[in-house]
């Protein structure tokens, strides 16, 4: 009876010191997290359980109860909302990474480090993230709406239905080239395989992500924890070497 | 209530729903009167491949299409060099990839009515001087029709409730890719819950009718002999 007592007292306390914070996060930020959340554990003892997902769904399962307890969001708009909502903590809300667009393509050499292949044309799919549902998308169609090619290119997008299903497209080639994130092309600092154009930022507007903690996050340690950490200076410089600013 | 893109998605839709039956009731009769009629050890492995889309999560279907048909795979290197070019992205591209998801549906209830026929009928056929093809089509067929009927409706249905495939070779194309189930995912995710109800409404009305008909059309299913 005591050894039970003994056993329950140690998972307790364990339970209470280590805790689990869940993270719904965007596609976008996939590689990142991953390597944030390693960071975290090591230094906090307390554990991040990840989601990935388009914001657009993680905002319609949290209005529906699903148990995330802290939300990086692919834009600033659906943590402002969520919070509007009474769905998030108020005064949690932040901008932890500003995403950069990037114009990339799985063959060497197809993209020029101006962008000049969108006026050459020659290409048959180029495959964007849905406008409607992904930041990422919103501004590809601002970039080339600003470079006035829009009309011409539209008829040749291919839509992902976010930022990781787009990238597939053109990793696999089936899309020539397209638009996707920095991150998901960005390895230790450069662009790793294929060729690509960074976006200049000025043709589209700032794709800022927010964090926000959401309702079922209130009162935990871990998820205010999971909150220090990001805004920390560690977390910062691995965000930045994916390419995003911060 | 319905707006030019949803009318467009629903004839879409109808569209590849149709022209994937008629193309699997061609392909899939010679192969379900194979698997019915045979006695080699190949029917065990051809029967297990037509079923593998019951099976398998339509993720798994449609990045392996994705990836054949793509410019690096098998599939795609033959349509490229055929001068068709590649099929991801396009409307031959979701036919191909709903004939292999919908077979089972239509090669299974076709099977199983030529099973249920037996030999005597063909026999029977044969001893009056019809050729093989002349007993297939004169006694088989109008004895499997119950089959016939059910492989139609399934098949055509459950095209119409494809979803993961087509969302992962299809590109969202307006007319040409972006099939109803698409576009109320597309609908549920930018928030727009007044006109996913309409379209998901719907698609559960038109599930409940067509599997009513079936089993109104098909009362004698299970004493079918």
């Amino acid at each position: 009876m005591k050894r039970i007592a003994f056993v329950l007292g140690l998972l307790w306390s364990a339970a209470t010191l280590a805790d689990d914070v869940q993270v719904a996060v965007a596609a976008n930020f996939t590689a990142p997290a991953k390597q944030i959340a390693e960071g975290f554990e090591k230094e906090t003892g307390h554990k991040a359980r990840l989601s990935f997902g388009a914001t657009g769904k993680f905002y319609a399962q949290v209005k529906n109860g699903a148990p995330f307890e802290v939300l990086l969001s692919a834009d600033d708009s659906t943590p402002a909302r969520l919070e509007a909502e009474g769905a998030a903590l108020a005064g949690t809300r932040f901008t932890y990474a500003t995403g950069r667009l990037v114009l990339w393509s799985s063959k060497p050499g197809y993209v020029d480090d101006k962008g000049g292949v969108l006026k050459m044309g020659g290409f048959k799919h180029i495959a964007i993230a849905n406008p409607k549902l992904a930041p990422y998308g919103a501004a590809a169609v601002e970039a080339l709406t600003s470079l006035k090619l829009l009309d011409v290119i539209q008829p040749r997008f291919v839509q992902g239905e976010n930022i990781a299903q787009t990238h597939q497209f053109i990793a696999t080639g089936n899309a020539e080239l397209g638009f996707v994130a920095l991150s998901q092309v960005m390895k230790d600092g450069k662009v790793g395989a294929g060729s690509a154009w960074v976006v200049p930022a000025t043709l589209h507007q700032p794709i800022k992500q927010d964090a926000v903690i959401l309702d079922k996050g209130k009162g935990k340690p871990a998820a205010q924890a999971w909150m220090e950490y990001l805004k920390g200076d560690k977390a910062k410089a691995m965000i930045r070497s994916f390419g995003y600013e911060i | 209530m319905l707006t030019p893109a949803d009318l467009g998605a629903i004839w879409l839709t109808l569209k590849l729903a149709g022209v994937t039956t008629l193309l699997l009731l061609l392909i899939g009769t010679p192969i379900a009167w194979w698997l019915a009629r045979t006695r080699s050890w190949w029917k065990g492995p051809v029967g297990a491949v037509v079923a593998l889309p019951i099976v398998l999560p339509p993720t798994v279907l449609g990045f392996y299409l994705l990836l054949l048909m793509g410019p690096n795979g098998p599939v795609g290197r033959f349509t490229e060099w055929a001068g068709i070019g590649l099929l991801p992205f396009s409307f031959g591209g979701l036919v191909v990839a709903s004939v292999f998801y919908s077979m089972p549906f239509v090669v299974q209830p076709i099977q199983n009515a030529f099973e249920a026929i037996g030999d005597g009928p063909l026999e029977a056929a044969a001893t009056l001087r019809a050729s093989p093809l002349d007993a297939f089509f004169s006694v088989a067929v109008p004895l499997a029709r119950p089959g016939f009927l059910t492989a139609t409706i399934l098949g055509f249905a459950h095209t119409v409730g494809e979803f993961g495939v087509v969302l992962m070779i299809g590109g969202n194309i307006p007319d040409k890719t972006r099939v109803v189930s698409v576009l109320i995912y597309d609908h549920v995710e930018a928030l727009e819950y007044a006109q996913a109800h309409v379209l998901a409404g719907g698609m559960v009305v038109f599930a409940f009718l067509v599997l009513l008909a079936l089993y109104l059309l098909n009362p004698t299913g299970r004493k079918r002999r």
